[in-house]
């Protein structure tokens, strides 16, 4: 049974006032609190495991090392990886597309080649690619979406092509919280005999992965999206994939035997891990993981979804209010404008109710073009929330529309 | 307790929903972009200025917030047969403004109706809001062809 009350009590960070109201954290997609376990977690190595990893013959250096891969291991059980070997850990979701279209894009994507990415992408999965393509003469080409905000998938059959190397798509749209239909755009894209990167920095929190089932090439995802540290991330890929790139940084702990002469690559994982990592981070992730496992990621999600299904129905009464974003298959995000009110300023003013909201593109512009809107406001949901919360989210809009009455 | 109010003053939602001297002048000679990457917020300035160096109409274009599109309209209305030399000041005036104390009162005399943009001081997030027409206003003054920013 799905307690939102002893939910909450586990998140120290949602008990107190701001400006005077009780705080209402909305803005769940930008990043998720943490909850006491997992600052715990952090907070124990620094207090008795502090040590650098891989290398010490020390016990600080053991307990490090053993707590650091057993974060690994369970970010594998969770997405359900054949191998320890296929988790990369990187600063967040970014660095790990970086990472792909680096090591795996420059030697695997030549001039005349194409990437395909989706109009609704973050520009973490635009960016880099967008970098690649300029760099060996490839062709970035878009998948549009439609008005409700969901892919055009009667369109992909036609962009994919002999020349398609990589597939790059979210999974969970953070500037819309549409799910996209992963699984048919992976069997397509194989057909053609490219690779799939999903971006599952919005996704872990709210929806079951499987890598294996779902067959995909490359996932990465941020912790500090899914109740985790910032400043920590990871990159899923398949092992034959992972075996045949090259180091993507060089350092220390990626190596096995350095001469001037000729340096001997470290085995996988660690082939992608130049240097000393984010240890505390990584350890943090792995508590984060095991949090969602404890509170079920199926009865967080039912909740989120009760809470989206009953904001979207209140957003759906309130005057001059668009929302941004319908597709039938969505999880957690409520983006929406108000005729007569920028986001901006309802970002200012519900702040000052207490709520927390995201103004802006949301690091998604193209998605803002789409739509002819030059930002808007969105409110996220995570495990935490609550119906009241919503209310009160309500409250201030209609606070706001009348300060500009 | 600090009030919305106190930002959101009725003459600046007003002057969001009615600004003044908006549009393409038929008439200028100093134009300038404005752009604040963070919020997205796009502002173009058209500048008259007559051989005296006195500007003798203005107006501008773009979309923002509340506090980005009063502020343009008030500067506007604030311009009008200022010379160039006297709109920098009062650029420096007002940014001093934005940016000072809270305790500090506005300089009434110099700004005029523009003190009700006083209120940013107390949201830092917002202040650029309400200095990127001033920005755009320079950029115009000086014919830079790239597009201004607050930073």
């Amino acid at each position: 049974m799905f307690d939102v009350e002893k939910v909450r009590a586990e998140f120290p960070i949602l008990h107190q006032e701001v400006y005077g109201k009780p705080l209402v954290y909305l803005d769940n997609a930008a990043t998720t609190q943490k909850p006491q376990s997992v600052i715990d977690a952090v907070r124990h190595y620094y207090e008795r495991d502090n040590a650098n990893v891989h290398r010490g013959v020390h016990a600080l250096s053991e307990r490090a090392t053993a707590s650091y891969e057993a974060a690994r291991d369970k970010i594998r059980e969770l997405l359900n990886a054949t191998s320890r070997r296929e988790i990369i850990f990187t600063r967040g979701a970014t660095e790990a597309i970086n990472l792909v279209a680096s090591s795996w894009g420059m030697t695997n994507i030549g001039a005349g080649d194409e990437v395909l990415v989706s109009e609704m992408e973050h520009h973490s999965d635009i960016v880099p690619w967008q970098m690649l393509c300029e760099r060996v003469g490839a062709t970035l080409k878009v998948l549009p979406i439609n008005d409700a905000g969901e892919l055009c998938m009667d369109q992909l059959d036609s962009l994919l092509g002999e020349r398609t190397r990589l597939v790059g798509i979210v999974h969970l749209s953070n500037a819309l919280g549409t799910i996209n239909p992963v699984k048919t755009i992976i069997e397509k894209a194989h057909a053609v005999g490219a690779k799939v990167l999903l971006d599952g920095a919005q996704a872990l929190a709210h929806l079951h992965v499987d890598v294996q089932a779902l067959d995909c090439d490359f996932y990465v995802t941020s912790a500090h999206k899914m109740y985790g540290p910032t400043g920590i991330g990871m990159l899923y890929a398949k092992e034959a994939l992972l075996d045949a790139m090259p180091p993507y940084q060089g350092g220390g702990d990626m190596i096995t035997m350095v001469t001037f002469e000729k340096t001997q690559y470290n085995d996988l994982p660690y082939k992608f891990e130049a240097g000393t990592p984010n240890i505390a981070g990584a350890i943090g992730f792995g508590a984060a993981v095991d949090w969602l496992k404890k509170t079920g990621i199926d009865a967080a999600s039912a909740h989120e979804n009760d809470l989206l299904a009953y904001a979207t129905e209140k957003a759906k009464a309130f005057d001059g209010l668009r929302i941004i974003g319908a597709a039938r298959d969505k999880a957690s995000v409520l983006s929406f404008t108000i005729k007569g009110v920028h986001p901006h300023d309802l970002g200012t003013i519900l702040d000052r109710e207490g709520v927390a909201i995201r103004a802006g593109h949301h690091c998604a512009m193209p998605v803002m073009q789409h739509f002819h809107v030059p930002a808007t406001a969105r409110a996220s949901f995570a495990a935490y929330n609550t119906r009241g919360e919503v209310d009160a989210l309500f409250a201030a809009l209609t606070k706001a529309q009348e300060l500009f009455a | 307790m600090f009030d919305l109010r106190d930002l959101y003053q009725q003459v600046i939602v007003d002057h969001n929903k009615s600004p003044r001297n908006f549009g393409k002048l038929a008439d200028f000679n100093h134009e300038a972009d404005g752009y604040n990457p963070l919020c997205g917020d796009k502002l173009h300035v058209y500048l008259k200025v007559n051989d005296a160096g006195v500007i003798e109409d203005v107006s501008f274009e773009g979309e923002g917030c509340a506090i980005s599109v009063a502020s343009a309209s008030l500067m506007t209305d604030a311009l009008k047969g200022k010379t160039m030399q006297e709109s920098e000041d009062m650029f420096g005036h007002f940014q001093h403004m934005a940016t000072s104390e809270l305790d500090e009162a506005p300089d009434e005399e110099v700004l005029g109706k523009l003190t009700v943009l006083a209120g940013v001081r107390e949201f830092p997030s917002r202040i650029k809001c309400a200095t990127l027409c001033w920005h755009t206003l320079l950029a115009a003054v000086k014919d830079r062809p790239e597009p201004a920013k607050t930073e």
